[in-house]
């Protein structure tokens, strides 16, 4: 039993240090792509024609391969955390964009002339009004986001071990010890898992006029 | 920009442009893994999407087995079930299959699932079986989610069908691994560039596709 966290001495981290790693190289990108998918979302909503072309952009981005991605970018960032969390951030877009437009667009023309008739500038009625109501779309995208980068940051370990808990799979294979490759592929499983548990949660804190009741996806 | 470089370097030398380790080898390996696990993960996703969405039941156990599906580590089941099983195609497919199950599935339940449903009791006043409403009312209308569903599994599946490569399979990986090994940066850049080749290939397949199969009535109303 001991065999499955015994990590070996090469990846200078103990299990927990490994899974804390794993948390920031998946968690961070996300992050960073919904700091910039807010401002692009609602750019696509104020003007109509520029979804289209942005949406194109980020399926077309989303269709480079996650390891190409990485090997392109080690000529600018070097075998580094960067550049496991770039190509992360970038995927993630191709989810919270349209999850974020959806969300804002779905607002009833009625609550917003209502908000505008109690005196709501624009901030004030995106902050207030548009944002929270769009809250459940929103943690939707960032449920598929979170949990495909979780899974995906195992892929970094194939440039010079970026992986966290993907680097597991390296030893399991160089040092045959298969009980390595189960911890990775089930310590994986369940933070993204947990993750997604997490976020399902902080939509039912941030939505409380809801009906509580599981929603599909 | 010295990528352009590489990836003019490694496509004119005409030594990669056969033989086993030739580009039309590797395109070919690639497109097998591809269209085999696409294949198969649509055999066993669509019926039941398709069915669930149509009895709209089950949608809870459904999002589970998606978020399962997705929670499962492509490249870490790959390396773990090549330990456990061996050389060998299976061990490349269960996780491709994996991959590609979980966006069929929430697709096809939710597009099925959200038909406009007077055109649907209208098709049932008219007398229409249940299968013969799902087959000629509820699919057509629903088409072009379900192969929205289809594209995205089939990028995921082309840009993740690198790693077999990393099990000593072929495809388009295997310049990126060996080129990796071998510090070569131009096989490197040249093999990612064909894989990102491949699945820009693949959106323009599947725009050819619904352009051709989505009824004319369905393309306008969306």
């Amino acid at each position: 039993m001991s065999g499955f966290f015994d990590i070996p001495s090469d990846l200078q981290h103990s299990y927990l240090g490994l899974i804390g790693l794993h948390l920031r190289e998946a968690l961070l990108p996300v992050l960073a792509g919904l700091l910039v998918s807010l401002p692009l979302a609602q750019l696509c909503v104020r003007f109509r024609w520029l979804y289209a072309p942005v949406l194109g952009l980020t399926i077309v981005l989303y269709a480079i391969p996650s390891l190409a991605f990485f090997v392109v970018l080690i000529d600018y960032t070097g075998q580094t955390e960067t550049t496991v969390m770039i190509p992360l951030a970038v995927y993630s877009l191709v989810v919270l964009v349209p999850a974020i437009v959806d969300g804002v667009r779905s607002v009833p023309p009625e609550t917003l002339a209502a908000a505008t008739a109690m005196g709501f500038g624009p901030v004030r009625r995106y902050l207030q009004v548009q944002l929270p109501i769009a809250v459940p779309a929103i943690i939707a995208g960032l449920r598929v986001a979170t949990v495909s980068s979780i899974s995906l940051v195992s892929v970094g370990m194939l440039i010079g071990n970026q992986g966290a808990l993907g680097n597991l799979l390296n030893d399991a294979n160089i040092y045959h010890r298969p009980e390595l490759a189960v911890t990775s592929v089930l310590t994986i499983a369940a933070l993204a898992i947990l993750a997604d548990v997490a976020l399902i949660l902080v939509r039912l804190l941030l939505t409380p006029w809801m009906p509580r009741k599981g929603a599909v996806r | 920009m010295n990528v352009l470089n590489f990836v003019h370097a490694f496509l004119s030398d005409s030594s990669h442009w056969h033989g086993y380790d030739g580009i039309p080898t590797r395109v070919g390996e690639h497109l097998h893994y591809t269209l085999q696990a696409l294949a198969i993960a649509a055999a066993i996703a669509l019926p039941v999407g398709l069915v669930t969405g149509h009895t709209v039941r089950g949608g809870n156990v459904l999002a589970l087995v998606a978020t399962a599906g997705r929670a499962l580590p492509s490249f870490g089941l790959l390396v773990l079930l090549f330990i456990w099983i061996g050389f060998g195609l299976l061990p490349v497919m269960i996780p491709l299959v994996a991959l590609a199950v979980p966006p069929i599935l929430v697709t096809t339940f939710e597009a099925i699932r959200s038909v406009d449903p007077s055109p649907v009791d209208a098709a049932r006043g008219m007398g229409m079986s249940e299968t013969r409403v799902l087959f000629q009312v509820e699919i057509p209308v629903a088409l072009p989610l379900i192969l929205s569903g289809l594209l995205t599994a089939a990028i995921q599946i082309v840009s993740t069908a690198t790693i077999a490569a990393y099990v000593s399979l072929g495809g388009l990986g295997r310049y990126i691994i060996d080129g990796l090994y071998q510090k070569n940066y131009e096989k490197v850049v040249g093999g990612a560039t064909l894989v990102a080749g491949m699945a820009l290939a693949t959106l323009a397949v599947f725009w050819l596709v619904s352009r051709l199969t989505v009824s004319p009535g369905v393309r306008r109303s969306s």
